[in-house]
């Protein structure tokens, strides 16, 4: 099985801050880390490797130089192959611009080292929340594509997907290749041992610049993008001011009937 | 053929029935249109439509078009981008607007790709600029923290997925849509996906909590699955649904269906009642179009309580019964 993961390195949105007296985000400090849905298509690639002899897994990130580190640590779970694809041509891609990045290298690799039978993604990216650049690069390269899995089992050459639905889950039977991204999933994303990491250390990281791939410029980058921020503000807190919590007690109790009374009967 | 129409994707489930977005998408819709002086079209894929046609007609539709068959009762990724694209290609709306369910947000990116056209993801709000003539979307990024406005200036049609529940639904007009059956010829033998299962933990509609009123929501605070028996005795007293943070069903206490916030749904209840949940950034973003807030945490910092009308201090353990002891005491006053 020839496998390949797409990853992005993003700032840990959970720890972001808003300064109150510049209303900008505090990234300072913020940890930058491997895309938790991302881990999720690393950790099921690398569960095929495990149960498959003779399988590859390859992980690609496009990002600045700093987004080496996101592919050492995909490295040091297990991966084979990592490569960045980094190139100031690239910077201020929409997703649009950046799934056809991703598929221009996705392209290239095959072409090189033999198609790959499943591209895994994960859902969304922790920063832009926009669940796009997957089913992007699916329709780009023509691969079928299943959102939201859970899990994925190879039953001979077809691969069960179990994925979340509105009220429940389905489970889509589906032939290679396919292209699947990954949410919180049902199993467990492996720990590197400290060995791994330092081995990983020492793996070598391709890099790709614009020149080493065969695209369009005018499709790739800000030039690339039909989408463009116009202007971005930080989210206040809402129009509710909030209220000074009271201790727990009967009277409080009551109080809270009488809101829920009155909500209720608007 | 008019290039200036709004087109709104009204997905339906496997009975038939309209998911609300659809219709909470014909306001927006509607201005839009106007704006862009256009049609308002609603486009409804699937099985059995009768009833979803009359809907979206009664809410406002200048057009319907309706795309049947017993192949589109189950959502497939495929099925519905070819349908949906082709209509699109033949008749060039400006503007099209998906609800941003699982499969909305499945089928939009694969869309806006094969048009090769910019698409916005979970827009909290849709407006017109007027000076460039193009739609300006807003959504959050960095999990709630920012909002950016989106411009599509050139590529055509402009696509945007919303989020259900960030828009009310519209005022009923009469049912004076155009209504069109679209053929299109669905290519099931060239599919490489089979659904061989599907499971719905929500059996019932009502406990859907996108579309609920009113909603007791529990969050790490709650400690286990089995708490969420006390939350749905009070949401059963008040004719409500369970719904849950993402600590919660990370956790594995309760089922990812129920999960409020970034990642997980938006909720737009009358009534939002919170235990044990600290209220992140990334929770609010799924609840702030609530009505009523109501906060109950162990710790007085909670940040929930910057978002809430009323907040208790205490343990959901002995807070959730004292309420539920409260109303019945109203009730037999009332009586």
């Amino acid at each position: 099985m020839n496998i390949l993961v797409c990853v992005k390195q993003v700032p840990d949105t959970a720890e972001i801050k808003i300064d109150p007296v510049k209303n900008t985000l505090i990234r300072d400090g913020v940890q930058s880390i491997v895309n938790p849905f991302d881990m999720y298509a690393v950790e099921a690639a690398l569960r095929i490797k495990d149960g498959s002899a003779d399988s590859q897994v390859t992980v690609i990130t496009m990002g600045p130089p700093q987004a080496k580190s996101a592919l050492t640590e995909c490295m040091a779970l297990g991966c084979d192959h990592a490569y960045l694809i980094s190139d100031s041509a690239f910077g201020g891609a929409d997703t649009l611009a950046t799934s056809y990045t991703l598929s221009k290298v996705i392209e290239k690799l095959a072409g090189e080292n033999g198609a790959f039978d499943m591209v895994f993604c994960g859902k969304q990216a922790i920063d832009g929340d926009t669940a796009q650049v997957g089913p992007e690069i699916a329709e780009q390269l023509g691969l079928p594509q299943v959102t939201g899995a859970v899990s994925l089992s190879l039953e001979n050459d077809a691969a069960d997907v179990k994925r979340e639905t509105e009220r429940g889950y389905e489970v889509l039977r589906c032939t290679l290749p396919l292209l699947v991204t990954f949410t919180k999933s049902e199993f467990d994303i492996r720990i590197p041992s400290l060995r791994d990491k330092l081995a990983a250390k020492r793996k070598q990281i391709n890099v790709l610049t614009a020149a080493d791939i065969e695209l369009d410029r005018g499709c790739v980058g800000l030039t690339g993008s039909p989408t463009r921020v116009k202007r971005s503000y930080t989210a206040g807190a809402g129009v509710k001011e909030g209220c000074v919590p009271v201790p727990d007690s009967e009277t409080a109790a009551e109080a809270a009937a009488e809101w829920i009374v009155r909500a209720i009967n608007l | 053929m008019s290039r200036n129409d709004v087109f709104v994707i009204a997905e339906t489930d496997r009975s038939g029935k309209l998911y609300n977005v659809g219709i909470e998408l014909m306001g927006p819709g509607r201005e839009i249109a106007e704006k862009q002086h256009g049609r308002l079209c609603a486009v409804t894929v699937g099985y059995q439509l009768d009833e979803a046609v009359r809907t979206l007609s009664g809410y406002g539709a200048d057009v319907v078009y309706r795309i049947e068959g017993q192949e589109y009762q189950n959502y497939m990724t495929e099925l519905y981008t070819d349908a949906i694209h082709q209509l699109i290609v033949h008749e060039q709306p400006e503007t099209v607007l998906i609800g941003a369910t699982v499969n909305g947000r499945d089928l939009a990116p694969r869309l806006a790709k094969r048009l090769n056209t910019g698409l916005t993801a979970d827009c909290t709000q849709i407006s017109y600029d007027d000076a460039s003539g193009n739609v300006l979307w807003t959504r959050p990024a960095f999990g709630g923290n920012l909002m950016a406005e989106i411009l599509c200036a050139e590529a055509r049609p402009q696509i945007g997925t919303v989020r259900p529940g960030v828009f009310p639904k519209p005022e009923k007009t009469g049912e004076n849509a155009e209504v069109i059956t679209f053929p299109v010829t669905p290519e099931t033998s060239g599919l490489q996906k089979e659904i061989i299962e599907i499971a719905e933990s929500i059996l019932d509609t009502n406990e859907d909590i996108s579309e609920a009123e009113i909603l007791v929501s529990g969050g790490r605070g709650i400690g286990g699955p089995e708490g969420f028996a006390l939350l749905k005795e009070l949401a059963d007293q008040i004719g409500g649904v369970v719904s849950a943070s993402r600590a919660a069903v990370d956790a594995g206490w309760i089922s990812r269906a129920k999960q409020v916030g970034q990642s997980g749904k938006t909720v737009s209840p009358k009534l939002y009642i919170a235990c044990g949940i600290s209220g992140s950034v990334q929770h609010y973003v799924g609840m702030k179009n609530a009505g009523t807030v109501i906060a109950v945490n162990t710790d007085p910092e909670a940040d929930i309580f910057r978002y809430a009308d009323y907040g208790i201090v205490g343990d959901y353990k002995s807070v959730i019964p004292a309420i539920i002891a409260a109303l019945k005491n109203r009730k037999d006053e009332e009586a």
